[in-house]
């Protein structure tokens, strides 16, 4: 316990230090606020310019977090029906590595194509970028049941819906849980690389449009954003993780014996 | 069929059998394999897990299976489970073939299997969930009669109070008491046990061994005990049946004559002895190897 409390405290020192060191080096060298400004030049734009952001973080969330629900929803529906049956598994995992193996801003275009700039695009990317490890982990968590214990299960007589409902769902759910935090991650990555190529909102775009006008300041402030949000979503889903799932980690507090 | 040494009591049932009517079994068994071959795998890997085997076990008899691993004992509770089928013969449970007629079975195993996310209590009150007619009357007993029917057996094997525990609250042998009350909480007619007791400690063991007993004559179920412990055999079994491997056969039947309730003392006395060591060298030789190179656990 107190060597975790030390290693938290180590890499908060670790974090600021790296931000008063790029603040003094900036200092030293006289370096333009156009080439890299200093962190508190970043945090100053981001205080004064916030209102006029706000839209475009709201736009980047909002379009995150829609694109993340329906491929979560999409991604359990189809880890399910993979994980559930033999052949199901057999058949489409080829075409899921297939898929996966696709970069997934190449796709951003083909959405252009069909869907205009704008949500549309941002919101599928999003969705197609959190659809897999949410597949994998739905999949694999519902193949690790036990044969012993599916076996106790068969001569209950159990049905397939009540072995899945009973044990499959539940034994998964530390692995659903456990991808969603890297799904959401993704899903904010697809986003803001759709909105950089094609749309007028969301702080990618807002990025795009500074960097243009060589507004470096404000391209930094996007930056710390997208930094700041990205984290957040990540913790979030941690907290929901280590909350919902509390039995898969408890083994290891507490000695068997 | 190689040579069936008997000992103690021939065979149970006669050969009356009636060759050409395959589907009527034996009036007083409840379980039986007739002439049953199981082979896993194809081609060059196929493995003759079990070879013409036959096997009568009357209602609410204790029979134990024991011989060298790779000899089939799994085999058989799977059968006998309906979770395989025969590669040729018949295997009938309560005089209908298997997997036929809704037959309540409890299973355990080495591993407790117990389900992490749930209380002891929940766990154990799994199979009424799940088999009829228990399953239509959860949602409405289960904080009452179900319950309390579940507390009970709980107290019975030493786990009173821990209900609400989780299974990660529980020692191994505690783990593995929940584990039997939950192969018997639906009060099965048929128990399978595979090696139930192989990863406990010698004390803990023994303890069970008469928790195992005590339920067994308070219930009767129809019992199939696989163990590697010829004491565990000899104390709880009222039969045990030494098999071979490569191919899997039974090559010898024993009826265990000792009274009941049989206690710890009795493992020691010099009839009990001379049976352990009897049925050791049975193993030994199946095994094919020198009789120095001892089976685990043979002998007290
Ligand atoms: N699913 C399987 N696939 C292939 N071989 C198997 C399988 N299950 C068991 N066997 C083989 O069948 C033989 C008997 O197995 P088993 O009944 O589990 O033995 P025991 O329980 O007596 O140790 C062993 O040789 C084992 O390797
Ligand atoms: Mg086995």
């Amino acid at each position: 316990m107190n060597s975790n409390v030390r290693r938290k405290i180590a890499s908060a020192f670790l974090i600021f230090g790296f931000f008063v060191l790029w603040e003094l080096l900036c200092l030293a060298f006289h370096v333009s606020d156009v080439v890299l400004p200093r962190p508190s030049q970043v945090i100053y734009t981001l205080i004064v310019r916030f209102p006029a952001m706000w839209p475009h973080i709201f736009q980047t969330v909002y379009t995150t977090l829609l694109g993340f629900v329906l491929g979560v929803s999409i991604g359990v529906v189809i880890g399910v029906f993979i994980g559930w049956s033999k052949l199901a598994y057999d058949v489409a995992y080829p075409m899921l590595v297939g898929f996966s193996s696709i970069p997934k801003v190449a796709v951003v275009p083909i959405f252009v194509l069909y869907f205009g700039a704008g949500t549309v695009p941002a919101v599928l990317t999003a969705l197609v970028m959190c659809i897999f490890p949410v597949v994998v982990n739905v999949a694999t968590g519902l193949a690790t049941t036990e044969p012993e214990l599916e076996d106790v299960m068969k001569t209950l007589r159990a049905s397939r819906f009540d072995i899945l409902w009973n044990v499959g769902l539940p034994r998964a759910m530390p692995y659903f849980f456990a991808s969603l935090k890297v799904a959401v991650t993704l899903s904010f990555v697809g986003s803001v690389i759709a909105e950089t190529v094609a749309s007028n909102r969301g702080i990618g775009n807002l990025m795009m449009i500074a960097s243009a006008s060589f507004d470096v300041p404000l391209v930094y402030a996007g930056l710390f954003v997208l930094a700041g949000l990205g984290i957040a979503l990540y913790a979030i889903f941690s907290l929901v993780e280590a909350r919902v799932t509390g039995w898969a980690h408890r083994k290891t507090e507490f000695a068997m014996g | 069929m190689s040579t069936v040494v008997k000992f103690a009591n021939p065979s149970p049932a006669d050969t009356g059998s009636d060759p050409e009517q395959p589907q009527i079994s034996h009036a007083d068994s409840f379980v039986e394999l007739e002439d049953v071959t199981v082979t896993y795998g194809r081609g060059k890997n196929v493995v003759r897990a079990l070879d013409t085997t036959t096997l009568r076990v009357k209602a609410g008899d204790f029979v134990a299976l024991v011989g060298p691993s790779g000899c089939g004992k799994s085999t058989i509770l799977k059968l006998v489970g309906h979770l395989i089928g025969a590669s040729s013969g018949y295997v009938y449970v309560a005089g209908r073939e298997v997997g036929a007629e809704p037959v309540r079975i409890g299973m355990a195993f080495q591993n407790p299997t117990l389900l992490p996310w749930l209380k002891i209590r929940d766990n154990v009150m799994l199979p009424l969930k799940i088999v009829p007619p228990f399953r239509g009357e959860y949602r409405t007993k289960r904080k009452t009669e179900f319950r309390d029917r579940c507390d009970a057996l709980l107290k019975q094997v030493g786990l009173d109070g821990f209900g609400d525990k989780y299974p990660w609250q529980l020692s191994g042998g505690m783990l593995q008491r929940a584990s039997l009350c939950r192969a018997l909480i639906h009060d099965p007619q048929l128990l399978l046990l595979d090696e139930p007791f192989g990863a406990l400690d010698q004390f803990t063991r023994e303890e069970l061994w008469a928790i195992m007993q005590e339920l067994w004559m308070t219930r009767k179920p129809t019992v199939l005990l696989v163990t590697h412990d010829l004491r565990e055999a000899g104390y709880l079994a009222n039969r045990i049946c030494v098999m071979r491997a490569r191919p899997g056969q039974i090559i010898d039947d024993s009826q265990i004559e000792f009274p009941r309730p049989r206690t710890m003392a009795m493992t020691y006395e010099p009839e009990f002895v001379a049976l352990n060591q009897r049925l050791r060298e049975l193993i030994v030789e199946a095994r094919g190897a020198p009789a120095a190179s001892a089976i685990p656990e043979a002998t007290p």
